[in-house]
């Protein structure tokens, strides 16, 4: 606890795009409930900090910290092993920290092979072809740089996590919820929810909050969204042939994908207690296939033109398999 | 013991059909690679995704699938449902680099234990050709241990 | 809570080792597996490891109660034969013991181990990866109850031929209510357009209408005539039937049945059902004089009233005022316990084979036009003819296995064709003393008296050509062919091709599925084999059950059968039903898929999957729901749900992920995982 008796709140950004940040600064004014309630002890984004004062602290010294990225590299590693251990609740905070996310999706690819995309590639502009380097000499000495790993993994693949928000980002609604349940505990008005809740969802999944008519499924073709000529606004996406991961994602979003026409890309997560999200998707997908035929059934999977990256968009890193076998063929590091 | 590639492999049968052709197997006494370790499904249509991968993740080289021939399901049509799901796992295990060969889905019917075995037999050597999956240990190599806690427990 | 209670959760659990003679102990290192598995899962919970001679007996029982009393087990695992042979036994044990007897599992190590290996060493690590999966499984086991659901006490019977005659009367006869329903306007089926029945040649109609009467008088059967199910809802012990009773233009309860009407009636027309086309009758008929009920029908297609809007000849004649034209569809509701589906079969259409020529060769006859022939109420009033009407055949030609054991067609033997054959055979000769030739692949006689009857169509002098005929044609080659058939056939036995000219040809066709038999089966939500027969429970040990509780079939509507057979199962079938009416309620698996309410999305994936109808969607809540009493447990729908909101009793995902980490021994050998470099 702090000097002026205000329980300690940090938030780190690991391995992710920022987008997660930013939710929390959408709450808008309720940001000031935090302020009120915390004192902000390590928030790099938000106010100067340095590690060397997390580390200088006393363990369990903060009390919340929400985590948001995946641990690519070897920074990212120690940062989660800190607060973890100056954390008395840490909390995976989005999509990267909970599942992988997009982050996660390299996990597809060799290292060569991301180095090759980032710096080589026609959007780099790298005449010289520099690539980073771990270890450097200059004049003042040895400047390192953390070393990458080959893979992405989430928090709870590197340490012990409390709880977990899904959600890419989370939705501002479900960030205010829980920082009202975390009040509502510090006031002593309820308790806390047992150790990996997931918090921020529904009980069910998108499908629950979405408002398009839904019937009996049977899908004889799929169709890729950007070759559909006109979305019918009423009817499930899925009916329509357009792969929506909605029945298979976590509900507290209020369905905004479906809503806006877009499938739901899955970025809540499994529903809970759900062990694998491609799994449940590809065993629900595959069901409804309206064909007895093998190579009818072919033709209509054919439609399907990136089961790994549209089963496994978000959940890829906390998947069954992790990985890719292309990612540890590999050289890597 | 030689050095030779010994694959594990997980095969799932259904109630009615495979695992009755197993037990047939058995009782006339046909021999067949001890590499397979079976389980029962009540029905090829009990098989979920989750459980191939579970599989493939904790060790197994291949897994094994079984059903009622087309047409011959004891609950009517779901060994349909399987074929459909095996065929989109076998792309996405693709697409992620696994073998698709890995996953074999064969039917065969309560009378047939001598063509479940033959076909055990047609598998194993199949794995044997793919070599070692070996994906805990690889995945491990490259940072995906299956997390141990090292802190004190948090007090709530 | 320490780690090792983490992984055991604190559960006791017993794992036993069958020798099963030297059945296993031959092969598997059973003493050494026990001992394994008391210490290698002893942090898993295993407390107690043992082996014993025959788990089976009531010593090895025995065993496992007392050691469930003693040693507090809480789960016990049996490694030993197939669950198909023994699971009862172990979960009754089990149960003896004090607890539930879905806390049991079983390893499979003789019929997937000692019995399939022969590698000592190899085989007794099987068996302990075996029993690693079955001790991890079991871990997850909930205490199931049994399923009970009362049965009501009325039956329904599909089908009014001899299966269903059988099965009616003999539910009826214990004092049961049935509902016989059939589509035509007679009960009777084929058995009542044969003439003879083989081997014993007493009259088909002879032995058959005192049975179609007893029907149709019993106090306990209603007869539903010229109708048909709708639609099946519900489950065993409790089903709700729709069967719609079309409109027969005839008030059965003030028609007497005197048949002045059909007599009157001035439309004849081919009557193609009971006669096979080789007779006519009325647009108001029964199908045959003996029918039950007596009551004849309109049939509206071909009836001059319905096509010109005048004639009524019917009506003007019927003493007692029955014809109402104004009749309509009836469409009423049953509720019954149990169902018997004895729908019978089709005949093989004989033009599918076209060199066979018939429909083109008027000669040619299928056997089904030779019973009417020979039948004294045919047709032909008995005589045996030519197509002509009047010349007597002085040489016939009978040909087997038409669409049988024929990979063109079908597969499988029609079991009745080569003694019906025989039986042609025998009347032809009786009849006209003409020269007959049965052209055959094999002769097929197993049943009772059926081979001496074969010896006596031989003793007759009828000729027996072996080989398939290629084809039976008018078109003459050689001198004495002119004006016959001629049946081109390979003479296997002879080793040479004959063509052999004769006036008349019989093909015994083959027996064929119903055409809407699937649609049968989906209706009722029981599954055909890829033929199309109805498939069994179990072909050898359940035959006139199906996998749908409370739906049982019989007669030729599994498969071709003679008519002892077809008999046998339609008591069969009743004394299954009986037992079940007698019990009053029935216990079913617990094996069953039930929906979260709370994790369910109504996405609707599921809705369409399940074949038995177990699964609906309700508008009002927004949510799927399994009734759970229709549900066979088959798991679909839980490995569908995206969810993962259904779960299965007795084959959960942690039960199952369970088994698999347990046969891949991570339980026991831990995967080495490095740390990122």
């Amino acid at each position: 606890m702090s000097e002026n008796g205000k329980p300690k709140f940090a938030m780190y950004w690991a391995a992710s795009c920022g987008g997660c940040e930013i939710a929390v600064l959408n709450i808008h004014e309720r940001i000031l409930d935090v302020d009120a309630n915390f004192e902000v002890a390590f928030w790099p984004v938000a106010m100067d900090a340095k590690y060397k004062d997390v580390e200088a602290m006393q363990d369990g010294e903060i009390l919340l910290t929400l985590f948001n990225g995946g641990i690519r590299n070897e920074e990212n590693e120690h940062i989660a092993k800190l607060l973890r251990k100056k954390s008395q609740l840490l909390v995976a905070f989005g999509s990267c920290a909970n599942e992988g996310c997009i982050p996660g999706l390299a996990n597809l690819s060799p290292m060569e092979a991301l180095f090759e995309t980032a710096y080589h590639t026609a959007s780099t502009e790298n005449p010289e072809g520099i690539l980073p380097q771990y270890e450097y000499d200059v004049p003042e000495g040895t400047i390192t740089i953390p070393t990458m790993y080959p893979v992405l993994r989430t928090l709870d693949q590197v340490v012990d996590v409390d709880y977990y928000i899904p959600g890419c980002p989370p939705e501002s609604h479900q960030i205010e919820a829980v920082i009202d349940a975390v009040i509502a505990v510090l006031k002593g008005e309820a308790e806390l929810p047992p150790k990996g809740t997931v918090l921020g969802v529904g009980t069910s999944t998108v499908c629950d909050e979405c408002s398009r008519k839904r019937d009996v499924k049977k899908i004889k073709q799929f169709v890729r969204i950007q070759d559909v000529e006109r979305i019918d606004p009423e009817i499930c996406l899925l009916e329509q042939g357009i792969l929506c991961n909605g029945p298979a994602t976590a509900s507290g979003c209020t369905a905004l994908c479906p809503a806006a026409g877009a499938p739901c890309a899955g970025c809540y997560g499994p529903a809970n207690g759900v062990i694998d999200y491609g799994a449940r998707m590809m065993a629900s997908v595959a069901s409804v296939i309206d064909s007895r035929d093998p190579d009818e059934i072919d033709a209509i999977l054919d439609g399907l033109v990136d089961p790994a990256g549209s089963f496994y968009r978000f959940n890829l890193a906390h998947s069954l398999l992790h990985t890719g076998q292309a990612s540890w063929n590999g050289k890597g590091s | 013991m030689t050095n030779e590639f010994d694959p594990v492999i997980i095969g799932f049968t259904c109630n009615w059909c495979s695992y009755r052709a197993a037990d047939m197997a058995g009782t006339a006494r046909i021999k067949y690679p001890h590499n397979v370790r079976l389980m029962r499904l009540m029905c090829s249509g009990r098989l979920d995704p989750t459980f191939v991968l579970k599989a493939l993740a904790g060790g197994a080289d291949g897994v094994l699938l079984t059903g009622c021939h087309p047409g011959e399901c004891h609950y009517l049509e779901q060994n349909y449902k399987a074929l459909r799901r095996v065929k989109l796992l076998k792309r996405t295990i693709a697409a992620m680099g696994i073998e698709p060969e890995r996953v074999k889905l064969v039917w065969a019917s309560a009378a047939e234990g001598t063509f479940l075995a033959k076909e055990i037999g047609v598998f194993v050597e199949e794995i044997k050709a793919l070599g070692p999956l070996n994906w805990p240990q690889r995945a491990g190599i490259n940072g995906i241990p299956v997390h141990q806690p090292e802190i004190e427990e948090v007090p709530a | 809570m320490t780690g090792e209670e983490a992984q055991t959760n604190g559960h006791r659990i017993g794992v036993y080792v069958c020798h099963c003679g030297t059945n296993i102990a031959g092969v598997v290192d059973v003493e050494h597996v026990s001992e394994w598995a008391k210490d290698a899962l002893g942090d898993r919970g295993v407390v107690v490891g043992k082996d014993y001679k025959f788990m089976c007996s009531d010593l090895g029982q025995e065993l496992i109660q007392k050691d469930i009393e003693r040693e507090g087990l809480d789960r016990v695992v049996v490694a030993a034969c197939s669950p198909h042979l023994h699971e009862k036994t172990f979960r009754n044990a089990t149960e003896r013991g004090g607890l539930n007897p879905y806390l049991c599992e079983m390893a499979s190590i003789r019929e997937q181990v000692s019995w399939v290996h022969t590698n000592k060493a190899i085989a007794t690590e099987k068996a302990k990866a075996m029993i690693s999966g079955a001790v991890e499984r079991v871990k997850e086991h909930e205490s199931l109850e049994p399923f009970r659901v009362p049965i009501e006490e009325a039956t329904l019977i599909v089908g009014g031929g001899i299966a269903g005659i059988q099965s009616a009367l003999e539910i009826a006869n214990a004092g049961h209510p049935v509902y016989l329903v059939e589509r035509e306007p007679s009960i009777g089926g084929h058995m009542a357009q044969f003439d003879k029945t083989f081997p014993t040649l007493d009259c088909s109609a002879c032995i058959l209408t005192p049975r179609m009467s007893e029907v149709g008088v019993h106090p306990n059967i209603e007869l539903l005539t010229w109708s048909e199910v709708e639609k099946v809802e519900g489950y065993v012990g409790n089903f709700a039937v729709t069967i719609r009773k079309k409109a027969s233009y005839v008030i059965n309860e003030d028609c007497t049945g005197c048949g002045i009407c059909w007599q009157k009636c001035p439309k004849k027309v081919i009557d193609d059902k009971f006669e096979v086309g080789l007779g006519y009758r009325k647009a108001i008929y029964t199908p045959f004089e003996q029918a039950v009920p007596k009551y004849p029908v309109i049939d509206h297609d071909n009836c001059t009233y319905f096509e010109k809007g005048s004639c009524k000849a019917c009506e003007k004649f019927c003493p007692t005022e029955a014809i109402n034209f104004e009749d309509e569809d009836e469409v009423i509701t049953v509720n019954v316990g149990n169902i018997v589906l004895a729908t019978g079969y089709d005949l093989f259409d004989a033009r599918r084979i076209p060199q066979y020529g018939y429909g083109r060769l008027a000669n040619v006859f299928t056997s089904l036009e030779f019973e009417r022939m020979t039948n004294a109420a045919g047709p032909t009033d008995g005589d045996i003819v030519l197509r002509d009407g009047v010349t007597a055949p002085k040489s016939v030609g009978i040909v087997h296995c038409v669409g049988s054991r024929d990979r063109n067609f079908n597969n499988y033997c029609s079991s009745i064709c080569c003694m019906q054959s025989l039986k042609f055979a025998h009347l032809v000769h009786e009849r006209t003393g003409a020269e007959v030739f049965n052209f055959y692949i094999d002769i097929r006689t197993p049943a009772k008296e059926y081979d001496e009857f074969y010896q006596r169509v031989l003793d007759e002098g009828t000729r027996f050509v072996r080989g398939r005929v290629a084809e039976v044609t008018d078109a003459a080659r050689l001198p004495g062919e002119e004006g016959k058939l001629i049946v081109q056939v390979e003479d296997t036995l002879a080793g040479q091709q004959r063509r052999i000219p004769v006036d008349m040809v019989i093909l015994s066709a083959a027996l064929e599925p119903r055409t809407d038999a699937y649609e049968t089966a989906k209706k009722f939500g029981i599954a055909c084999s890829a033929n199309g027969w109805f498939t069994e429970k179990h072909p050898k040990l359940d035959p006139v059950a199906t996998m749908t509780e409370g739906v049982f079939i019989a007669g030729c509507s599994t498969g071709p059968k003679d008519i002892p057979a077809t008999v046998s199962q339609g008591s069969a079938a009743a004394a299954r039903i009986l037992s079940y009416i007698e019990m009053g309620e029935l216990a079913l698996e617990p094996v069953r898929a039930t929906v979260i309410a709370e994790q369910c999305s109504g996405c609707r994936i599921c809705n369409d999957l399940c074949p038995f109808n177990a699964i609906s969607y309700d508008a009002e809540t927004e949510l799927s729901e399994i009734n759970i009493a229709l549900c066979q447990g088959c798991g679909t729908c839980v490995a569908a749900c995206p969810a993962g909101a259904i779960t299965g009793t007795g084959f959960s995902n942690e039960q199952v992920l369970a088994q698999i980490e347990g046969l891949l021994m991570l339980n026991v050998e831990p995967q080495p995982v490095a740390e990122p470099a």
